[in-house]
C-alpha cells in the first residue's frame, strides 16, 4: 500500500524527522488559508500517487497566498497520468543549497532491510541509478540488531556530506530507520533530504510504501488507502479476500493459486488470446467467493468468455461447481464459460456442472485454446 | 534416498488443534507419513486423532519427549514468526511453514536468526514437501504424484499440482517435490534444493517451477551451468503479468522493470534449460 507525501511526511515528523511546515488542503479556498497562516512563499503539490509530478505541472511555487489559491485551483482540477488530484500539501518553501537521495527499503536478495543514499538527490533515483551507478551507495543493516550511529555516519561518510552536519544526519538516519521498522513498511524514502541555505536539513518530499501482509497491526496506517489507483474492481475484489488485478484483454479468468492463475493468463496469451485478469479464488472457494468473483469478472463489458480452472488439492471441485452453479443462478451470464476441473472431487464437480450449458475442457491447454476460440466467436 | 524428508522423517505439527492444522494432519498420517505429536500452546495433554497423538504446550515440551527432527507450522500470520523463532530455539533442524501472509520484516528477523542456528526452513507461503510413498510434509495431495526419479522444485503451490499430475499422466515420478513458496523472503531458496537435488542419488533430472519477481531463478541459472551435471526442465508463470503489480504472491511482482518472466527464461536458456511453454509441455522435455 502506498501513502501520499503528506501522510508520510507527518509520520516522518512523529519520528524526529524535520519536515517543512505546511498542511494538506482539499479546496483552493483552504489552499489560500494556510499559505496566509505559513506567510511568504509556498509550494502547492499535488498529492498523488504517481512519481513524475513535478515534470506534469503538479509541483508549483506560489510567492503569496493569492497567487497559492490560483496554483491550487489549477492544480486541483488536474489529472495526472489519470489519477485526479484531489488533495495538495501547501508547504513553506525552502531555500536549498544542496539535495540528498536518503532511503530505506527491503533487500530481498540479502534478506535484509538496505540503506540507499547519494549525494545526487532530488532527481529520480532510478535513473541515476541507471546512468551513473556509482553515484549511489548501498549499505544493508542486520534486522536483528537495527540502525546503529556508526552506521549512520558511514553513509553520511560515503556521501560526502560535510562533518557539520553529521550529527543532524545521524538523527534523521536513526529517525527513518524507526518509521521503517516501527509502519512494517517496505519502502521509507526521502527525495531530497535538503541542506538549507540557513545550515538545516530538512525533508522535503517523503514516499512510503506500507507491507500489505502487515497491516492487521497497523489499522491506523490501513484507514490511509486511497483507491483512486486501483480499478473499481479490484477495490470491489478486496472486500471479498480475492486477488484480482484487471487487464485489457476479453477473456475472464478464475482460477485457484497464484501461480496457476497467472499461468492460466499466460497459456490463453500463448494460444492467441488475451486475458482480461488476473483472479486467484483462494483455497477452499465458497460458493459466495465464486459468486462475487464471477460479477467482478462480468462487470468488464469487453469480457466475451469466462475460463474457471481448478486444480483441487484442498479446493474440493464439487464446492466449487455448486458456487458456480449459484453464481450462475445470481449472475445470469450471457458469455460462454469453458470449466476445467482436476483433483479433489472433479468428477463429482463435472456431475454437477452437466446440465449447466458449459464448455469442458480435460487439460489447461485445451482449456485455453476453446476460451480463445470462444471468445472470438463472442465478438 | 531423497531430500529433506523420507520415512525417517519423525514430524510434529505447530498448531495441530486448529482446523487446518488437524485436517492436514489427518491427511498426512494417512499418507503414511510419521507423525509423532504436536503442539497448541494451552492445550499440552491432550490427544488429537483418537488419542493416536499427543499435543504438547510447547516445541521443547514436544522435542523432550518425542525424537521429532522436524517441525511444520500451521499458525495464523501473525504467530507464525514467534513459531519458526521457537522451533529455532528448540533445536529442531528442519521447519516447514506452510502459513500465508507473514509480514516481510518478521521474515528478515527470521531468516536472519534461522541462519545463525543453522536450521533450515522451508516457507513459508508454501506447499510444503513431498517424497512420494515415504512422507509428505506439507499441503500436496498425496495422490497426484508417483516416486520416481524426478526432483521438482517450485516457488507455486497449484501450479506445482499441475505438473505432477502431468508428469504421473505421463508414469514420469518424482524424487522429492519441495514447494519453497511465494513470499519475497523465505527460507531455502532454488540454489539450496538445486544442490541438494544434484547430490541425491536418487533424482537424475530436475524440474524448476519459477515466477515473476525477484532474481531467484537468475541464480539458480548461474549455478545450473556452473555445478550441475543433472538435466534441468523450467517453466517461468506471469509472461503476461503487467508490471507494478503484486499478482497474488507477495513476491511475484515486477519492480524497476526487474524480475520479468522473460529475463528469467533467457536466463535459464543461457543456462542449457529447456524452457516450457505451457505447464504440461514440462515433463516431455525431459522424456
Amino acid at each position: 500500500m502506498k501513502l501520499h507525501e503528506y501522510q508520510s511526511k507527518t509520520i516522518f515528523s512523529k519520528y524526529g524527522i524535520p519536515i517543512p511546515k505546511g498542511r494538506v488542503a482539499a479546496t483552493a479556498q483552504e489552499a489560500k488559508q494556510i499559505a496566509e497562516e505559513l506567510g511568504g512563499r509556498v509550494v502547492i503539490k499535488s498529492q498523488v500517487l504517481v512519481g513524475g509530478r513535478g515534470k506534469a505541472g503538479g509541483v508549483k511555487l506560489a510567492k503569496d497566498s493569492n497567487e497559492a489559491e490560483q496554483l491550487a485551483t489549477q492544480i486541483l482540477g488536474m489529472d495526472i497520468k489519470g489519477l485526479p488530484v484531489r488533495k495538495v500539501l501547501v508547504d513553506e518553501a525552502s531555500a536549498i543549497d544542496q539535495e540528498i537521495y536518503f532511503a530505506i527499503t527491503d533487500d530481498r536478495s540479502a534478506k535484509k532491510p538496505v540503506i540507499i543514499a547519494s549525494a545526487a538527490g532530488g532527481v529520480d533515483i532510478e535513473e541515476v541509478a541507471a546512468k551513473t551507478p556509482e553515484k549511489i551507495i548501498k549499505i544493508n543493516i542486520d534486522p536483528l540488531l537495527g540502525m546503529r550511529e556508526y552506521i549512520a555516519r558511514d553513509v553520511a561518510a560515503a556521501i560526502d556530506l560535510p562533518r557539520e552536519y553529521w550529527r543532524d544526519f545521524t538523527k534523521v538516519a536513526m529517525g527513518l530507520y524507526e518509521v521503517y521498522k516501527s509502519t512494517d513498511a517496505s519502502l521509507a524514502e526521502i527525495n531530497p533530504l535538503v541542506i538549507t541555505k540557513d545550515k538545516k536539513l530538512v525533508a522535503l518530499d517523503g514516499k512510503m510504501m506500507i507491507d500489505d501482509n502487515a497491516l492487521f497491526r497497523h489499522p491506523d496506517l490501513a484507514e490511509m488507502r486511497d483507491t483512486d489507483e486501483d480499478a473499481p474492481s479490484e477495490v470491489e475484489a478486496r472486500k471479498y479476500g480475492l486477488s484480482f488485478i484487471k487487464l485489457d484483454g476479453n477473456i475472464g479468468c478464475m482460477v485457484n493459486g497464484a501461480g496457476l492463475a497467472m499461468t492460466s493468463m499466460d497459456v490463453i496469451k500463448l494460444f492467441g488470446g488475451e486475458p482480461a485478469n488476473f483472479l486467484d479464488v483462494g483455497g477452499g472457494a465458497s460458493s459466495e467467493k465464486v459468486a462475487a468473483a464471477m460479477r467482478i469478472i462480468l462487470t468488464d463489458p469487453s469480457v466475451k468468455a469466462i475460463l474457471f480452472n481448478i486444480f483441487g488439492g484442498i479446493t474440493r471441485c464439487d464446492e466449487v461447481a455448486r458456487g458456480i452453479l449459484a453464481a450462475m443462478d445470481e449472475v445470469k451470464p450471457k458469455v460462454p464459460m469453458i470449466v476445467r476441473l482436476v483433483g479433489t472431487n472433479a468428477e463429482e464437480g463435472r456431475r454437477l456442472l452437466e446440465n449447466a450449458n458449459m464448455i469442458t475442457a480435460e487439460t489447461l491447454a485445451d482449456a485455453a485454446k476453446k476460451s480463445v476460440e470462444a471468445a472470438k466467436k463472442g465478438k | 534416498m531423497s531430500i529433506l524428508v523420507d520415512k525417517n522423517t519423525r514430524l510434529i505439527v505447530q498448531g495441530i488443534t486448529g482446523n487446518e492444522g488437524l485436517f492436514h494432519t489427518t491427511q498426512m498420517v494417512a499418507y503414511g507419513t510419521n507423525v509423532v505429536g504436536g503442539v497448541t500452546p494451552g492445550k499440552g495433554g491432550e490427544w488429537v486423532l483418537d488419542g493416536k497423538l499427543p499435543v504438547f504446550d510447547s516445541v521443547k515440551m514436544a522435542k523432550d519427549a518425542t525424537d521429532t527432527n522436524a517441525t511444520i507450522i500451521f499458525v495464523p500470520a501473525r504467530f507464525a514468526p514467534d513459531a519458526m523463532f521457537e522451533a529455532a530455539d528448540a533445536g529442531i533442524p528442519l521447519i516447514i511453514c506452510i502459513t500465508e501472509g507473514v509480514p516481510v520484516q518478521d521474515m528478515m528477523r527470521v531468516r536472519n536468526y534461522l541462519d545463525q542456528k543453522k536450521v533450515r526452513l522451508v516457507g513459508p507461503n508454501c506447499p510444503g514437501l513431498l517424497t512420494p510413498g515415504e512422507a509428505k510434509v506439507g499441503i500436496i495431495p498425496g495422490d497426484i504424484a508417483i516416486p520416481g526419479n524426478v526432483g521438482v522444485v517450485s516457488r507455486s503451490g497449484t501450479l506445482t499440482y499441475e505438473v505432477l499430475y502431468a508428469m504421473k499422466n505421463l508414469g514420469m515420478g518424482a524424487s522429492t517435490c519441495v514447494g519453497i513458496g511465494g513470499d519475497p523472503i523465505n527460507g531455502t531458496n532454488f540454489l539450496d534444493v538445486l544442490e541438494m537435488f544434484e547430490h541425491d542419488p536418487k533424482t537424475e533430472k530436475v524440474i524448476l517451477i519459477g515466477e515473476i519477481g525477484g532474481n531467484e531463478e537468475e541464480k539458480a541459472a548461474a549455478y545450473i551451468s556452473a555445478k550441475m551435471t543433472k538435466p534441468v526442465a523450467s517453466f517461468i508463470a506471469g509472461q503476461t503479468a503487467p508490471p507494478g503489480k503484486r499478482m497474488g504472491h507477495a513476491g511475484a511482482i515486477i519492480e524497476g522493470g526487474a524480475g520479468t518472466a522473460a529475463d528469467k527464461v533467457k536466463a535459464l536458456e543461457a543456462a542449457g534449460v529447456k524452457v516450457a511453454k505451457h505447464p504440461e509441455e514440462i515433463p516431455t522435455l525431459l522424456m
